[in-house]
């Protein structure tokens, strides 16, 4: 079946801009955090000079604050460069596991703010397909939100990822919303549909076991 | 004269502990939490002058726990902060919180001091 570039396209142009906002919304977290610590600091030899006891364990303490702060800066930026250059080919040899940790990386301020706990377990360390990087990221963010608004708050979605024959699958588990077919038909739509057709994937929703299964293939454009 | 008491609201706990001694430190009351439960529990058993609430908390956003604060202290007042820059945000943000007070993070805490005092001076 066929699909459209243009919207698979216009779809990842709006993917790529979320995710940039939300790493620069983390970013500027961090850059906040960094902010008070530096102006406490400040403050406590403001008044140290005016006759005030040092507080050094204070200090200390502001210390690994602000190492632990810049720790988490560059993992952020790590994932934003690793983010980056997934689009610099159009077919890769592709770590669906790494791939799919990034995406869980990526969607932790999104499953915070909704109060949703993202579970990923691996049946093995690398499971390589050859696709299109930037657009399995893509597919992947799709299926996860669908997956958070799946849930009740305070929830876990489970992320299985496992081989199969040529392919692999992976299973968004623990998905109690799945109940209606009200829900169900929220996912795809048609602009994920065309993303889906573009990587050869393909979808199923089992309302049973309240799973949402996306399998994709070992090769595409074979 | 009567301290000034306030409320800080962010998911950030590091900022916003931090911002509170250093609140403290000058003077004024602040109390702090980490999300929207715990800032309504505050409310049961303080009386603050004013909120300065993080736009994006967990399962609620700032705006929205700043109305459901209002509903138990009319005469709270809220400056808001955020960490979004994109313009039209900033426009709804700033439509709703009043102009001048919903301020892009990381914000200045002299300038939090200024816009806290011209706040509740109104």
């Amino acid at each position: 079946m066929g699909f459209s570039w243009e919207i698979v396209g216009k779809g990842g142009f709006q993917f790529f801009g979320k995710i940039s906002a939300s790493i620069s919304h983390d970013i500027k977290n961090v850059l906040a955090v960094l902010n008070e610590n530096a102006g406490l600091l400040e403050d406590l030899v403001l008044m140290a000079e005016k006759g005030a006891s040092f507080n050094h364990e204070r200090v200390k303490s502001l210390a690994n604050s602000m190492r632990k702060q810049i720790k988490r800066a560059d993992l952020i930026a790590k994932n934003m460069n690793r983010f980056a250059h997934s689009v610099d080919k159009p077919l890769n040899d592709v770590d669906v596991c790494e791939t799919l940790e990034l995406v869980v990386a990526l969607s932790g301020r999104l499953a915070d703010m909704r109060g949703v706990n993202l579970e990923p377990l691996y049946t093995k360390e690398r499971i390589c397909i050859k696709t299109n990087h930037f657009l399995l990221e893509n597919l992947l963010w799709c299926c996860l939100d669908f997956a958070m608004t799946s849930v009740t708050e305070g929830n876990t979605v489970g992320i299985v990822v496992e081989e199969i024959e040529k392919g692999v699958q992976i299973k968004f588990t623990k998905l109690q919303g799945l109940i209606t077919d009200d829900r169900t038909n929220k996912f795809p739509s048609e602009e994920e549909n065309d993303l889906i057709r573009a990587l050869e994937a393909e979808t199923v929703m089992d309302t049973g076991v309240q799973t949402l299964f996306l399998k994709l293939p070992e090769k595409i454009g074979s | 004269m009567k301290k000034m008491r306030v409320l800080l609201v962010d998911d950030e706990e590091e900022l916003v502990s931090t911002m509170a001694e250093r609140l403290t430190m000058r003077g004024i009351d602040a109390d702090w939490v980490t999300n929207c439960e715990d800032a309504v529990e505050k409310l049961e058993t303080r009386k603050y002058d004013l909120g300065v609430l993080d736009v994006k908390i967990p399962r609620i956003s700032g705006i929205q726990l700043g109305k459901r604060l209002k509903e138990k202290d009319p005469e709270m007042k809220f400056i808001f902060m955020t960490g979004h820059g994109s313009d039209d945000d900033f426009k709804a943000g700033s439509a709703e919180a009043g102009p001048g007070y919903y301020l892009v993070k990381p914000v200045d805490i002299e300038y939090l001091i200024r816009k806290m005092n011209e706040i509740l001076e109104k």
